[in-house]
């Protein structure tokens, strides 16, 4: 928490200190008031001075406009400064999630970024806020009103020096018995949340197996679980605000006490009594506050972990400072020389010893079972991940000595997951090249078979909505394809690209695929052997080798994986 | 629709109050006695300071009484408050325990219409945040308010008994607070509106380009996101300091009016005392009365919000639980017993939408054992006829039979559980893969789950895991791919092994190769069974008994494949479009 203020409060130094500032004099101005009500009591009633009572409540209403200057001073210095800093570190949040390679987002999960951008910092944000408003002014007013206390009557300080401290330690303590309770307490909600978010994303699987009354008993157990700890935690906090009434009043009747004996010996006066008796209340409220302060900044000290918790982790996948070497003309447009790679937290390789290349105007298909590792491989080509060992070259040049921009802007990848953005066709069409007209767009609409039903709809001003909703799945996905193509690609990687097609619609966008990008690299992975077949070349991969490499016609005949996948779907096709 | 009038809300919320009546009268009883006690501590502490009014004139002998009955009052006031939270914590979180669960089984017995035609979100923070806020903003905030109201009243009561003049001035110019309170609130909230409009572009701003980050980055579109988002951010900076600061106005500018208030007591008061007929000790009263008194002004202009907030959310989580539920099963309903998986469908007409005719005129005989293919162009109807089989929706005319019995006089769990469904639209639910197997079968035995693991093909993955079968998976999968996540499902309905079974793409995202395989292991473990098998690659259900073509909603063709490509009609036009190269 602290951390994070310093780091991005720095732009707003003044207002941060400007607003506790604020509420350091509304809080002087607050503690004068009992003595200037004890000087009425003393000194214009006892002299039934009409004059100075008048002149005295002259200065009680200055001092109230006073107050209420410094307070909205305050409150505006720490807006701005909350704020500011909000903005600040939502921006610089941004740009570190962003930088984030495919690995940090793997580990972290899309889901929680987003919540760490949006809950957390709001929360933060306004927790500063509170901080730089609030927190200043109990301190204030407790040391305040002791010293002011002390002004009046040394003796009867030791009242105020005595209970202040057993005060502030009650309070403190429900504070750290609940606080635990209050966090259990949302995980418990939490989990009835995810129960509930799971019984609709799987209503038809759950009443499929009559599952629906287990599930009522999940949740309600669940809910019985929350009631008993939102109970128990009441049930603690229950006993703070009656605890502390009774200590401040304690203290009070010890004044009274102390006092009575005080005013008999002349050594303090009624009204006197009646502002201690005031200033003992005015602690009391400040404690409260600050506890109930307290409970709020825990949930911002959470937050603020957990923002740290991603500015600190740094993306693995970064530009070199080496400069790129000379890319060569001759060499293949991808190569890839004895690569492993395994994932951060499996236990075996998810790649071993992967050694192929592919020249430019090849067409290379990848076909392997269900998990083989070919999404992998093409991961690898424009560094979503970096290989564990050996080498990956584009254009004859290592990818980790290129520009990470560069490198993917000559990239067009069709990913399995066909994601499009809010806004038009043609603003998700210019995704790959910003620089492309309509023609250019149109073009790659045609060859994605795509073009019928975006005509059919208002043509490139069609509306995506968000995740593009409003098209079908084959849709989406022959639209991600499209922006793939979008700026003739030098290397273009489709995975699975036709999962969602139907056979006729697949085998036309094949055909196009192969008549528009000549000269380009061409990988296409599968599980359909009908569309790779005709590649100039096929990657055989099973479990994270290499089973083969060659024509159809060659690796029918030297690969036993190849063969046995073909003749699974020989079988059912009857090609 | 949604929005109904705060009365409509409150009866049948009262209903949910109601087996914690008792605890909320007792509560109230309470708020009286400690407002009572509270409000009459300061009477005696002025008493006592009468009592001290010069050097050497002080009654201590007076004093000392004064002191106990004060140590009672503050003793009653304290126990009260305590017993009046705790009987209001347990009404509160009891009846907002009540309500969740009710609102769950509502959603456990409501038609799947309603969850095709509901955001998810949306259900979810019905029964989550709102309800949530109804126990923060309704059962607290009436406590709070019926406490106010008591401690006004009860102020008015005791000053009125002290001094009517005094009394007069606090109550006129109290209202003050409240009227600034007001037109603070009434002007904030356009600040805040724009506030949370701005907020929420700037939360789909990040949902979609963090949720899709992964896309964002095969594009190198991480500089364009950051300006498109530098610039939400911005606006939303500056709609944040407005709204901010104007909402923190309320308790300065409250807290300026009290001080006013506070001294218009003290002259009114010093004057009294003056002029006679009013003592120190009063005037001390009535100073902590002036600033007691306001206070609860102050909490109910807030607790009036969040009431109206809190009635909102109610009215919102009623109508998820008036929503009209599936018809009950019929008192007569049959429970299938022994289904032997013969179907027949008769004239069944079905659609969605009563403008949009969708299933016309169906029929089907399927006699038991037979592999039964459903194919046809995106749209045509397939997974609505699935929807017709498991009664996730109901006919609209026609009749569908199981084992010759109508479907629509059988229980609906036995109709249900006759079938195994894989969907291609995998779910697994948060827990190990243990259990997401057992999930068809609660019962299962380790063994019994591996078996099924084993058939499915996916006992090699799952052993490479970090923990085996009990891995955790959360609900989206993690880090399984599509292809091992049904496989999973697969698993799931191998291990109950129902009469029938429906495979509505159960097999997209697997290969050929181990799609072959489980389909071996299906044809064995489904010998005398019926099963449904909906697919896009016509390769995988050649082999089927009967190939059923639909189009647009009806059934155009139907046979084996070679009856049907000798036919030379819809499906053997479809058949060979996959393989024009």
């Amino acid at each position: 928490m602290i951390k994070l203020m310093k780091e991005y409060l720095k732009g707003y130094r003044l207002e941060a200190f400007c607003a506790p500032l604020g509420k350091l004099f509304e809080a002087i101005f607050e503690l004068i008031v009992p003595s200037v009500m004890a000087s009425i009591i003393d000194v214009g009633i006892k002299n039934a001075d009409n004059g100075y009572v008048m002149k005295m409540c002259l200065v009680l209403v200055i001092l109230g406009v006073l107050g209420l200057a410094s307070s909205l001073t305050a409150q505006y210095f720490a807006a701005k400064a909350a704020v500011g800093m909000g903005t600040q570190l939502r921006t610089k949040l941004f740009a570190h999630i962003n930088s984030f390679s495919y690995a940090e987002i793997d580990r972290l999960g899309a889901n929680t970024l987003v919540t760490r951008m949006t809950v957390d910092i709001n929360t933060v944000q306004s927790g500063v806020n509170m901080i730089l408003r609030l927190f200043m002014r109990s301190p204030f007013i407790v040391i305040g009103a002791v010293a002011a206390a002390m002004f009046i009557s040394m003796k009867l300080t030791i009242i105020f020096l005595l209970f202040t401290p057993i005060m502030g330690i009650a309070i403190y303590l429900c504070t750290k018995y609940t606080l635990p309770l209050y966090k259990e307490l949302q995980k418990k909600l939490d989990k009835t949340s995810l129960i509930t978010g799971e019984n609709i994303s799987g209503v038809r699987i759950i009443r499929a197996f009559s599952r629906t009354g287990d599930e009522r008993r999940r949740f309600e157990a669940a809910a019985d679980e929350l009631c008993e700890i939102q109970t128990h935690a009441g049930r603690v906090s229950a006993v703070m605000s009656p605890l502390t009434y009774v200590l401040v009043n304690i203290a009070i009747a010890l004044i009274i006490w102390q006092g009575g004996i005080s005013v008999n010996a002349g050594t303090l006066t009624q009204g006197e009594v009646v502002a201690l008796i005031n200033l003992m209340t005015q602690i009391l409220l400040s404690l409260i506050r600050l506890a109930e302060l307290v409970m709020n900044l825990t949930k911002t000290h959470t937050s603020s972990l957990r923002i740290l918790e991603i500015l600190d982790t740094k993306p693995n996948v970064t530009d070199s400072a080496a400069k790129d070497a000379m890319e060569s003309i001759d060499s293949p447009a991808v190569e890839f020389k004895n690569v492993s790679f395994g994932y951060s937290n499996a236990e075996r390789c998810a790649l071993e010893n992967i050694s192929f290349s592919i020249k430019r105007g090849e067409t290379v298909g990848m076909i392997g079972g269900t998990g083989c590792g070919k999404t992998t491989i093409v991961n690898l080509i424009p560094r979503f991940y970096d290989v564990s060992e050996g080498q990956i070259l584009v254009n004859g040049v290592d990818v980790r000595r290129q520009p990470i921009e560069r490198l993917r802007r000559s990239i067009g990848i069709v990913p399995q997951k066909a994601v499009l953005f809010k806004g038009t066709v043609r603003d998700n069409m210019k995704w790959r090249d910003k620089n492309a007209d309509d023609e250019e767009i149109l073009d790659a609409l045609d060859t994605a078979q795509a073009l019928d039903f975006v005509n059919e709809k208002q043509g490139l001003d069609t509306a995506v909505g968000q995740d593009g909703k409003n098209f079908s799945g084959g849709q989406r996905q022959r639209l991600t394809i499209a922006r793939a193509l979008v700026g003739k690609p030098e290397i273009l990687i489709l995975d699975d690209p036709s999962s969602a097609l139907d056979p006729a619609t697949d085998a036309r966008l094949r055909r196009a695929i192969a008549e528009k990008t000549r000269g380009s690299a061409v990988i296409i992975v599968s599980q359909r052997i009908s569309s790779i077949r005709n590649a100039d070349k096929i990657i055989a991969v099973d479990d994270g080798r290499i089973a083969g490499i060659g024509t159809h016609s060659q690796l029918l005949e030297s690969c036993g994986v190849y063969k046995q996948i073909c003749d699974s779907q020989l079988r059912e096709e009857g090609v | 629709m949604e929005n109904k009038g705060s009365s409509s809300v409150l009866k049948p919320l009262l209903s949910y109050m109601r087996p914690y009546a008792g605890l909320i009268i007792a509560a109230l009883a309470m708020a009286v006695i400690n407002a009572a006690a509270v409000l009459y501590a300061p009477v005696i502490t002025g008493k006592a300071i009468d009592l001290m009014t010069d050097m050497g004139r002080v009654e201590l002998d007076g004093i000392a009484p004064l002191l106990v009955y004060f140590a009672i009052a503050v003793a009653a006031a304290a126990l009260s408050q305590y017993i009046m939270n705790l009987c209001l914590n347990k009404a509160a979180y009891g009846a907002v325990r009540d309500l969740r669960c009710a609102a769950f089984e509502k959603l456990s017995r409501l038609e799947l219409k309603y969850y095709d035609t509901h955001a998810k979100g949306d259900v979810l923070s019905r029964i989550i945040s709102d309800i949530e806020q109804i126990s923060d903003g309704l059962i607290m905030g009436f406590a709070q308010l019926f406490t106010g109201i008591v401690t006004i009243v009860g102020t008015i009561g005791f000053m009125l008994s002290i001094s009517v003049k005094i009394t007069v001035a606090v109550v006129v110019l109290t209202p003050l607070s409240l009227f600034a309170a007001k037109y603070i609130a009434a002007n904030t909230f356009k600040y805040f509106k724009t506030q949370t409009a701005v907020r929420g572009e700037l939360t789909a701003y990040v949902e979609e380009m963090t949720g899709n980050l992964k896309t964002v980055k095969a594009f190198s579109r991480e500089r364009e996101s950051e300006r498109a988002f530098e610039e939400i951010n911005s606006k939303f900076g500056s709609a944040s300091v407005s709204a901010i600061f104007f909402s923190s106005l309320t308790n300065p500018v409250t807290r300026f009016i009290n001080g006013l208030v506070y001294a218009a007591v003290g002259v009114f008061g010093a004057f009294s005392v003056i002029n006679g007929g009013f003592s120190v000790g009063e005037l001390s009263c009535f100073l902590t009365y002036a600033n007691q008194y306001t206070k609860p002004f102050n909490e109910i202009s807030g607790v009036v919000t969040e009431l109206q907030g809190a009635l909102a959310c109610a009215s919102r989580v009623l109508a998820l639980i008036e929503e009209p539920p599936e018809p009950p099963d019929s008192d007569d309903a049959v429970t299938l017993e022994s289904v032997n998986g013969e179907l027949s469908a008769r004239n069944v007409y079905f659609s969605y939408d009563p403008d949009k005719p969708l299933i016309e005129d169906l029929n089907i005989e399927v006699k038991s054992g037979q592999r039964i293919a459903i194919v046809g162009p995106t749209g045509c109807g397939k997974t609505t006829f699935i929807n017709l089989l498991m009664r996730f929706y109901e006919v609209n005319s026609g009749e569908i039979r199981l084992s010759g019995v109508p479907v629509s006089r059988c229980t609906r769990d036995s109709v249900r559980s006759s079938y195994g469904m894989v969907l291609q639209d995998t779910w697994l639910k948060s827990g190990t893969i243990r259990e997401n197997i057992a999930y068809s079968k609660p019962d299962a035995s380790l063994e019994e789950i591996k078996a099924a693991a084993a058939a499915a093909h996916c006992d090699g993955f799952i052993r490479r895991l970090e923990n085996g079968y009990d891995t955790f998976i959360t609900e989206d999968g993690g880090t399984l791919s599509a292809g091992q996540k049904q496989l999973l499902c697969i698993a799931r309905a191998m291990l109950s092994l129902p009469p029938m079974l429906i495979l509505d793409e159960a097999t997209s995202s697997i290969d050929t190769r181990t799609e072959l395989l489980i389909q071996r292991t299906f044809g064995e473990i489904m010998k005398g069974r019926t099963s449904f098998v909906i697919a896009h690659r016509l390769g995988t259900v050649r082999n089927a008994d009967r190939i059923i073509v639909m189009n647009a909603g009806r059934i155009v063709e139907q046979g084996t494949h070679e009856e049907l490509m000798e036919k030379k009609g819809f499906y053997s036009r479809l058949y060979n479009s996959q393989f024009e190269e």
